[in-house]
């Protein structure tokens, strides 16, 4: 081994000594010991080569073996093997806030074959194929006559179903007890609810499990039988959720809008008395849910109450002013000045009309003025803008007691810079659901408090700790109160209930960035009584249009407000609220005695 | 004298391009591919239907989107099959850095489509997924390292090359795509076993490997859980997985018939990562067991014609290439028969998907160019008698 590093040395020194070049002899030893290494290498490849051929192929011919072995296997029988495990029955009923039934149990039966059982199998399927016309019957003809020895056939069927497959006579039918949930109101409520549907099955008996909203977020509760079979009471009243179903769902149609939400919220306990997503569905029959690939916001199962979360405008800029009175940065009348477009860097802030060089800060609400909100915005800074939202609530899913809530996450700007803090005073920038937006009215309405929307029934207020001194809050409800008097919300004047509210309609965002010119988002959050609130009141319409006009109208007063209006007009009595009239001025009792 | 007055006769260098290409390729890896792509299309038929209706286009929307990009594929492929092996690491290692750096920008400039892994970028029309790109790209690229380190004074190639792998893994591992993370991290091993890893440190590592899966095991609950729900026979019926399994057995040996299945509407990733599912269950074993043969021939037969290959560099791109051809669709027909846990990962040239077919033809493209006969230098050899 030695021998060679030394031999092309000595052949370099005796290159050197007959005066050749060295550096040739150099080069071919290299190329020689190259070409050495390469066989070597390529010897010891050769062989790993065929071994990763050899790994290949036995891990094909593996998968194609545990094909074969699947393909010839028989299909499985999920249900039987669940037969002798003790299936816990009886789940808990759900009623309303009056104690009113929501979801139920009901008795049913499902319907299976043994086909080694059957006397004439080929009449059997053709006598269920017409009790039952969504069944196949070649299928099932291949199946009774084939080496199943168990099939269910149905999961659930009515009594009368059950006494015509009954009177079919074949002894290879066969009925199991079990029970299902039932929703007698259909699809009222449809999107807290849920639904339900069976988990582990046997002929004997089902398991009813919960798959969303409140079935799924208590299902634990509901299938414990440890609380007794007691009834979970949520904070929905059965005819004011009607009544707002009914109204928002003809608003809906009337602003040619192709979805809709509305939130009541009791404004001291939190609790939601109605809560409405529109489209909806029925939970007895629930639909599929929606597979990848499409987009889950237009499936009728999509909550918009608390899944979706939009920019919802200029709804939020009774927040930027209520802090900036809570902080004394300004008084209701503090002069601002509205001079626009207001510009910052490359951005432009404008307001739907032009309302002058300057406007007092309660006129700023009530005309809806983007660039008085955003000057006052930049007084308060992002720092204390982010911690007085967060305080409300808005940077986080909401608490609401229904699984799809945890889905509604705010949607917050990478960086909070000064211009998003401008942005967010008027309700651009920051996505939030319309549940928190309930929320956020709520603590305004309820003189500072922050309330945690709940589905559940409480007895008494639930303030939370203060956000608002109790004095800037009524100041914003004195504004809030204007804006319909005599703003952007006038449609919502509702006589004897003295509503207060704050218009928004927001932009809708492109997928892939910027904004639609024609399709927004039209809010209306209401407030009312307004001098001392009981409720707030949140209407959502999502691409509202109001074609009476000349051209269409899509702004939240002429779309969300009237809807809102007409909801509390409707739902104010249901609630117990009595309507106060001021005596007309010209309609003076006169006393009898003059 | 004919030539003053006829002028010389022009005289090319080398024979024509296609001749020699039609001479010297694989076809028979070629046909198995072009076989594999019209199998694509008939499942397409049968499998992207309900994905088409549910989004709403007419029902074979998905099918005419294969056809444009299956060509586009094909066209590509054949292409970079004609290409010499220099040519092909030349571009390769362009496509490799774009590709890189595409994907390094995902986090800031792709976008999610809703489905919670940034792994897209949006044209508007179509999307691109970077990393179908990087695959081929980064064989390519590592395998010229790998080659260079073989050379006397030649770069710390495997070190370079691994910390390569290393980096691409972690940012795959951030979208999060642990699939195709695996795929880059077995692609590169594949490489390194054939370019000559000492014995001792392969044992090692699979001691390691194994090491840390009884620790893993032992340790943390969530993986003992997913272990132990893959290795219990029982199988709970409503999820994807229990679906495939019920349409494999379905099928049986000759399928229920054409269009006649029912998997495909319950299979959201009908079309893509369960399509043996679907092919399983409408055209039986039979149509399964020749797509299998089909990916053996391709795998098996480019190892093969590499063990003669010459050049360090050739063996290893190829290596890698058709290792991460074949692991890609043995993952993805494994996962439909339980053989390994889930993992999202399409079948090559079947799936429906734009990005994943075109990346798919310039790697096999890549794959029919380093495996063309050549001269090995076996003449040479045998002037010197040391052949073989």
């Amino acid at each position: 081994m030695i021998r060679t590093p030394l031999r092309p040395l000595a052949r370099i020194i005796s290159a050197r000594d007959k005066g050749e070049n060295p550096k040739a002899i150099e080069r071919e030893n290299i190329r020689r010991r190259h070409k050495n290494m390469q066989d070597r290498a390529r010897a010891r490849a050769e062989g790993r080569l065929l071994v990763l051929g050899v790994f290949f192929f036995a891990a094909f011919v593996t998968v194609g073996a545990r094909m074969g072995m699947l393909a010839t296997s028989e299909p499985s029988e999920p249900a039987v093997s669940f037969v002798d495990t003790a299936i816990a029955m009886q789940r808990a009923d759900i009623v309303d806030r009056q104690g009113r039934i929501l979801a139920t149990n009901f008795e049913t039966h499902s319907l299976y074959a043994q086909p080694p059982q059957m006397i004439d199998p080929i009449a059997a399927a053709e006598g269920l194929v017409e009790i039952f016309p969504d069944l196949d019957k070649g299928r099932l003809i291949r199946d009774f006559t084939g080496k199943r020895k168990f099939l269910w056939i149905k999961r659930k069927i009515s009594p009368e179903q059950k006494q015509a497959v009954h009177d079919l006579g074949d002894p290879g039918l066969l009925f199991g007890p079990r029970e299902m949930r039932l929703y007698p109101n259909g699809s009222l409520a449809a999107h807290v609810l849920g639904g339900a549907s069976f988990g582990k099955e046997g002929v004997s008996a089902a398991e009813v499990i919960g798959v969303a909203g409140v079935e799924r977020q208590f299902d634990d509760y509901l299938r414990d039988p440890a609380n007794g079979n007691k009834p979970l009471q949520l904070s929905l009243d059965l005819t004011v959720q009607a009544a707002a179903e009914r109204v928002l769902y003809g608003g809906m149609k009337l602003m040619n809008a192709k979805g809709a939400t509305s939130i009541l919220m009791d404004v001291h306990t939190g609790e939601v008395i109605s809560v409405v997503s529109l489209p909806d569905f029925d939970p007895n029959d629930r639909p599929r849910p929606p597979t990848s690939g499409f987009d889950p916001s237009v499936s009728p199962l999509f909550n918009r109450a608390v899944q979706g979360v939009y920019e919802l405008g200029s709804t939020f800029k009774i927040f930027a002013i209520a802090q900036a009175l809570d902080l004394g940065l300004i008084t209701p009348h503090t002069v601002i000045d509205t001079r626009g477009p207001l510009r910052w860097g490359r951005f432009r802030i404008t307001d739907y009309r032009n309302y002058g060089n300057e406007m007092t800060v309660t006129n700023v609400i009530v005309k809806s003025s983007n660039i008085g909100t955003a000057r006052i915005a930049q007084q308060i800074g992002a720092e204390q803008q982010r911690a007085f939202l967060d305080s409300l609530g808005m940077l986080d899913a909401t608490p609401f007691e229904i699984v799809e809530a945890q889905g509604g996450k705010p949607l917050l700007p990478a960086n909070w810079s000064e211009l998003s803090t401008m942005t967010i005073s008027y309700g651009h920038g920051l996505s939030t659901s319309p549940m928190h937006l309930a929320a956020g009215y709520a603590a305004i309405a309820n003189g500072g408090h922050y309330v945690s929307p709940t589905v559940l029934k409480r007895s008494g207020p639930q303030h939370g700790p203060r956000v608002l001194s109790a004095q800037a809050a009524a100041q914003a409800r004195n504004m809030l109160r204007l804006v319909v008097s005599e703003g952007t919300a006038s449609f919502g004047e509702v006589p004897g209930y003295a509503v207060g509210g704050k218009t928004g309609t927001a932009d809708k965002p492109k997928p892939r960035g910027g904004y639609y010119d024609e399709k927004v988002i039209a809010t209306f959050a209401s407030i009312f009584p307004a001098h001392d609130p009981k409720y707030v009141l949140v209407v959502t319409l999502d691409e509202p249009s109001e074609n009476t006009g000349d051209k269409p109208r899509r702004t939240a007063g002429w779309t969300a407000v009237p809807v809102a209006a007409e909801m509390i007009r409707r739902v104010a009595p249901l609630l117990g609220l009595r309507p106060s009239f001021e005596p007309a001025k010209g309609a003076a009792i006169t006393l009898a005695s003059q | 004298m004919t030539e003053m007055v006829f002028g010389a006769v022009p005289e090319r260098g080398g024979e024509p391009i296609l001749p020699k290409w039609w001479r010297t390729v694989d076809k028979t890896s070629m046909s198995c591919v072009l076989l594999l792509f019209v199998i694509g299309l008939l499942l397409g038929l049968a499998a992207s239907v309900p994905l088409a209706e549910r989004n709403g286009f007419p029902p074979f929307h998905y099918v005419t989107r294969q056809v444009i990009f299956g060509s586009a594929a094909l066209v590509a492929m054949l292409l970079t099959s004609m290409m010499s092996p220099t040519m092909v690491r030349r571009l390769a290692v362009l496509g490799f850095l774009v590709s890189f750096v595409a994907l390094a920008l995902l986090p800031f400039f792709g976008t999610d489509f809703g489905k919670g892994a940034m792994r897209w970028y949006s044209l508007g029309f179509a999307s691109v997924q970077p990393s179908e790109f990087l695959k081929p790209g980064f064989v390519v690229a590592a395998a010229w390292m790998l080659a260079a380190s073989q050379q006397i004074n030649g770069p710390p190639g495997t070190i370079w090359s691994f910390a390569l792998c290393v980096a691409i893994v972690l940012m795959l591992a951030v979208q999060p795509d642990f699939g195709q993370a695996c795929l880059v991290l077995f692609g590169w091993g594949m490489m390194y076993f054939v370019a000559g890893a000492p014995m001792l440190l392969l044992m090692g590592m699979a001691g390691m490997a194994v090491l840390a899966g009884i620790l893993a095991y032992s340790n943390s609950e969530h993986f003992a859980r997913r272990i132990d729900g893959f290795l219990s026979p029982e199988l709970d019926p409503t999820t994807q997985l229990g679906y495939a399994t019920n349409a494999i057995r379905e099928g049986g040996l000759f399928g229920v018939g054409v269009g006649e299945g029912q998997v495909k509407w319950s299979l959201p990733d009908a079309h893509t990562d369960f399509i043996v599912a679907v092919a399983a269950e409408e055209y039986g074993l039979v149509l399964v067991l020749i797509l299998i043969a089909l990916y053996t021939v391709v795998v098996v037969r480019s190892f093969l014609r590499l063990m003669r290959e010459r050049d360090p560099f050739i063996r290893l791109a190829g290596t890698g290439l058709a290792a991460v051809f074949g692991v890609q669709a043995m993952i993805n027909m494994a996962v439909a028969v339980r053989l390994v846990p889930a993992k999202g990962m399409t079948l090559p040239f079947v799936s429906y998907g734009g990005s994943s077919l075109i990346a798919g033809g310039i790697a096999v493209g890549m794959l029919l160019a380093f495996t063309r006969t050549r001269p090995q230098g076996e003449i040479a050899d045998l002037l010197r008698g040391r052949g073989r």
